[in-house]
């Protein structure tokens, strides 16, 4: 019966984008806004002695410092003896921690007239010493007082006691250091709210650009002391977010304080300055690994000591300890590994703080994995593939030595279609060499942990622990549909996925199906969208309601069509007795007699037609492998991706023009991790990337076409079979990259990004 | 600041006349001054391309030019790409190559399409240079091979309407 579950159904979304009728944070301005400015830290580290508003108050409607507005902060909690917790204050006070944080506010009737005013702000500063660089941060001054080693948190997550003698003893040990950039997510559209108080709700409402509106929600609600029920956050169209705006910014915090003391609506959008140097960052890493291998290539053990560069506070609500712990735990990823050792460390420098970055770690143990599959196989003069095939889970469920409970995948197959799919591609390296330049290809396999659920959530003991969402599935009495969701697309196009999940259930069309979601005041408490969680919680939840709306309708038309409930079937916009061409009954007429004449149908079937249901699986299991065939100019040091492919198993696909274009935006991201992005900063802590002229997104002449091939496992533990799958293009294509470099230069570089100058270094000794 | 200048111009047909500041953007004026938020703002520095309007036929990027400097000229918006409820071939291409997922970057990439494909006059396209034509701008959500291909496709199609 199924029927739009896997079909290419064209988008809801497009037709208002297209004619420019989106509705994004900044299009709304409604009479009277405020528009404010922060005044930001030019100091990584610096003691505040004085703040002056005079002068800006004097142009400005107001000007505020921390102290204005009570001290208010933001403090995100793990709850284990190993972190600590840092205050991360809305406005810095008596202390900033990094270029960029925020010190003051002004607000002006126009942002050009704010900017001037936060000009005129007097800031005394008294610098300190900053804290830059990861290796070294253990040695430099406290980035917090009471910090030892910079250490925010610190976690040995497995310590198998037989490892040292597997070290010891093994035909094969590969030791290790990898390194991956400071990035930046960089969405289109910045992070931007706009707050007004309504005084007929008596509540804020604030409407901001984030993938988690509850989470704004209690975000504010606990720095302001305020009761959750007095804000109300909506997400309108979201222009991006891949995980910088599934936290909670200070300057959201601020603009709904502002709106609440000055009962006018206060607008903030960030500007791209802003958002490469005062947003949440990701990724940057540094990764010391031992690898035992059998003479047969078999993994036989590993350990890594991995520290992550948190920056200068944990962000709201998931704290600092995403990507050590995430690092640490699924390190192993798509191979037996029997014996395992991981400490992870998130380290405070004096930089911007982190978030979840699309990928969180998998970019970088995805990486780790591969190269450390390369070199084993270069030691072992075996084929790469092969020590690859050795590894690989292929039984499942595996039960992995990192605690983890695999669901079933199709790893192995994966690998070989995607080797089967490039066998001309040595041809094509001869061909680009017959040119003049160096190519190579490289090769990486993973498998992505999605929609983590409370069950997998709590074992990391946040305060705050997300998993679960629920959906709410109601008709109306001309038969259509409207859903509610606490996830919150931002691009991903859940208005069509989730309106194919509940039209199959209930044997309507998607067109009938209206989904609304981003907004408190109308969705149950929900988690929002993050970590490829969506389609299986959120989309799970929704098909779940929608199928106890499906009963309903089924025990209705038993009733009007006077046969048993079970033969009854929904398709095509009626229920149609098994069978018996001709009985049926239309969903829009039972819709009708439910809501207007009611008193027709039994007690059973009256009120009926909506239910509310939740989801919050313990997680599913994506896999890929990625190939990526690059070309290298030996002159500029300049690397090509000339073909790209993707074989990947999200289990049911609900939309593919949906899922590919995840996937192509992933790799391109994933691309760009490798060859070109990294936020850069010189020892004192300055950013040298704040515009987009020195920080290098690639355009379309730089991302190659994308192949892209499904293989379809269905998960068990989701509703539709269907398995995240938001995050593996950033995943693989890294390490796919890395490793065609190598190939290309027979070089050994175990870092992203490859900058051409070290391409060239590289190559130069080579040619 | 009050440095006012009065200016006119035309966006999509109709006429606007209006006091802005000197150093006003012209994609502030569109949007906060006359209502054409279709128009996005990505960068403000001239690199990603999400502002891009037609004035007098020609793209450019609106965050890089003052209103003032758009006093007389006829502006072209995303607005009005669409023909009252019916979408351009070029948005529909959009939608059924899925070019598009935040939507965020794609008014700029429908303007700067809209351009080349009026300059092409319906000579066939190839795709390497679209590739290069829309490398102008920046997709942070589709990996741009949807963007390409839809453009391609109404290459394709206009040549072959015009023969
Ligand atoms: S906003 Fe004008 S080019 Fe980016
Ligand atoms: S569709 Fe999101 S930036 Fe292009």
């Amino acid at each position: 019966m199924t029927r739009w579950i896997g079909a290419k159904v064209p988008r809801k979304e497009d037709g208002r984008m297209l004619r420019g009728r989106g509705r994004f944070v900044d299009d709304m301005r409604p009479p009277g806004t405020l528009h404010a400015a922060f005044v930001r830290s030019p100091h990584a580290s610096a003691t505040i002695t004085s703040i002056d508003l005079e002068e800006a108050a004097k142009t400005a409607v107001g000007a505020f410092t921390s102290a204005d507005l009570g001290d208010p902060f933001l403090l995100a909690v793990l709850e284990r003896d190993e972190f600590t917790p840092t205050r991360m204050p809305l406005l810095a006070g008596d202390r900033v921690r990094h270029v960029a944080e925020p010190v003051a506010v002004v607000v002006a009737d126009d942002p050009y007239a704010a900017e001037d005013a936060a000009e005129l702000v007097v800031v005394d500063w008294d610098p300190r010493a900053a804290v830059t660089d990861l290796r070294s941060a253990a040695d430099g001054p406290a980035v917090h007082s009471g910090l030892t080693d910079n250490c925010v948190v610190d976690l040995v997550m497995f310590d198998d006691e037989r490892l040292d003698e597997i070290l010891a003893t093994a035909p094969v040990v590969v030791e290790a250091e990898f390194d991956s950039g400071r990035v930046a997510a960089l969405p289109m559209e910045g992070r931007a709210c706009l707050a007004e108080w309504d005084d007929r709700d008596e509540q804020v409402v604030v409407h901001v650009s984030t993938q988690v509106p509850h989470q704004v929600r209690s975000g504010i609600a606990q720095a302001l002391g305020l009761p959750e029920r007095t804000i109300r956050v909506i997400a309108p169209d979201v222009g991006g977010g891949f995980g910088l705006k599934c936290v909670v910014g200070r300057e959201e915090v601020v603009v709904a304080a502002l709106a609440l003391r000055l009962r006018r609506p206060v607008k903030w959008i960030e500007d791209r300055q802003e958002n490469l140097t005062a947003a949440f960052h990701g990724h940057e890493q540094h990764y010391a690994v031992k690898a035992a291998f059998a003479a047969d290539g078999r993994i036989l053990g590993l350990a890594a000591d991995i520290r992550c560069d948190i920056g200068a506070y944990s962000a709201y609500p998931f704290t600092c300890a995403v990507e050590p712990l995430m690092a640490a735990t699924e390190l192993p990823g798509a191979y037996k590994v029997p014996a395992y050792r991981a400490r992870g460390r998130g380290v405070a420098t004096n930089k911007p703080p982190t978030a979840p970055y699309r990928g969180v770690s998998r970019p970088q143990i995805v990486l780790v994995m591969e190269r450390l599959m390369e070199k084993a196989a270069a030691v072992l003069r075996m084929d790469a593939l092969d020590v690859r095939r050795r590894n690989l889970i292929d039984k499942f469920p595996y039960a992995g030595v990192n605690a983890i409970s695999y669901d079933e995948g199709s790893y192995r197959e994966s690998l070989d279609l995607a080797e089967k799919k490039t066998s001309d591609w040595p041809a094509e390296c001869d061909r680009l060499r017959s040119r003049g330049l160096l190519a190579g290809i490289g090769f990486s396999c993973f498998s992505e942990r999605t929609a983590y659920g409370t069950p997998t959530m709590s074992q990391r003991r946040m305060r705050m622990t997300p998993g679960y969402d629920t959906a709410h599935v109601r008709m109306d009495p001309t038969g259509e549909v409207v859903v509610t969701t606490g996830t919150c697309g931002h691009g991903q196009g859940h208005e069509t996925t989730f309106a194919q999940i509940v039209a199959d259930q209930l044997g309507i069309d998607p067109g009938q199906v209206r989904l609304r979601q981003g907004d408190t005041d109308l969705t149950s408490y929900g988690w929002g969208t993050f970590g490829s969680r969506s389609i299986v919680i959120g989309g799970g939840a929704a098909g779940k309601a929608a199928g106890v709306v499906a009963s309903q309708l089924r025990r209705i038309a038993a009733f009007l069509l006077e046969v048993s409930e079970t033969d009854v079937e929904l398709s095509e916009g009626a229920a149609r007795v098994r069978g018996v061409p001709g009985a049926e009954v239309s969903v829009a007429e039972m819709a009708r007699l439910v809501h207007f004449q009611a008193h027709q149908l039994p007690d059973d079937c009256r009120y009926a037609l909506e239910a509310r249901q939740s989801a919050d699986p313990p997680g599913t299991f994506s896999n890929a492998t990625h190939a990526a065939l690059v070309s290298i100019d030996p002159g500029t040091g300049g690397v090509r991706v000339e073909r790209y492919v993707v074989v990947e198993d999200c289990g049911v696909v609900i939309n593919p023009l949906v899922v590919d274009g995840q996937v192509r935006g992933g790799v391109a991201q994933g691309i760009a991790a490798a060859l070109y992005e990294q936020l850069v900063y010189d020892a004192d802590g300055q950013p040298a990337t704040a515009s987009l002229m020195d920080y290098l997104a690639p355009t379309a002449a730089e991302i190659p076409p994308i192949q892209i091939f499904h293989l379809e496992t269905p998960s068990q533990h989701s509703e539709t079979g269907a398995k995240g799958m938001g995050e593996g293009g950033t995943i693989g294509a890294p390490a796919a990259v890395l490793n065609a470099i190598n190939d290309a230069l027979g070089s050994d570089f175990d870092h992203i990004p490859v900058l051409p100058h070290q391409v060239l270094a590289s190559s130069g000794g080579n040619r | 600041m009050t440095d006012m200048q009065l200016i006119s111009l035309t966006v999509n047909g109709d006429e606007h006349t209006l006091a802005v500041e000197s150093r006003r953007t012209l994609v502030d004026v569109l949007r906060h001054d006359l209502g054409y938020t279709g128009t996005h703002v990505g960068c403000e520095h001239g690199i990603c391309g999400a502002c891009t309007v037609l004035l007098d036929g020609q793209p450019v990027r609106a965050c890089l030019i003052f209103g003032v400097q758009a006093d007389g000229c006829e502006v072209r918006t995303v607005e009005g790409l669409a023909d009252g409820d019916e979408l351009s071939d070029l948005q529909q291409a959009f939608s059924r190559c899925h070019a598009l997922q935040c939507g965020f970057c794609t008014p700029g990439f429908l303007m700067l399409a809209e351009a080349y494909l009026a300059e092409k006059d319906g000579r066939p396209a190839d795709e390497a240079e679209v590739r290069e034509v829309v490398a102008a701008n920046l997709c942070r959500c589709t990996g741009y091979q949807g963007i390409v291909e839809a453009v391609c496709s109404v290459a394709a199609d206009r040549a072959k309407a015009s023969g």
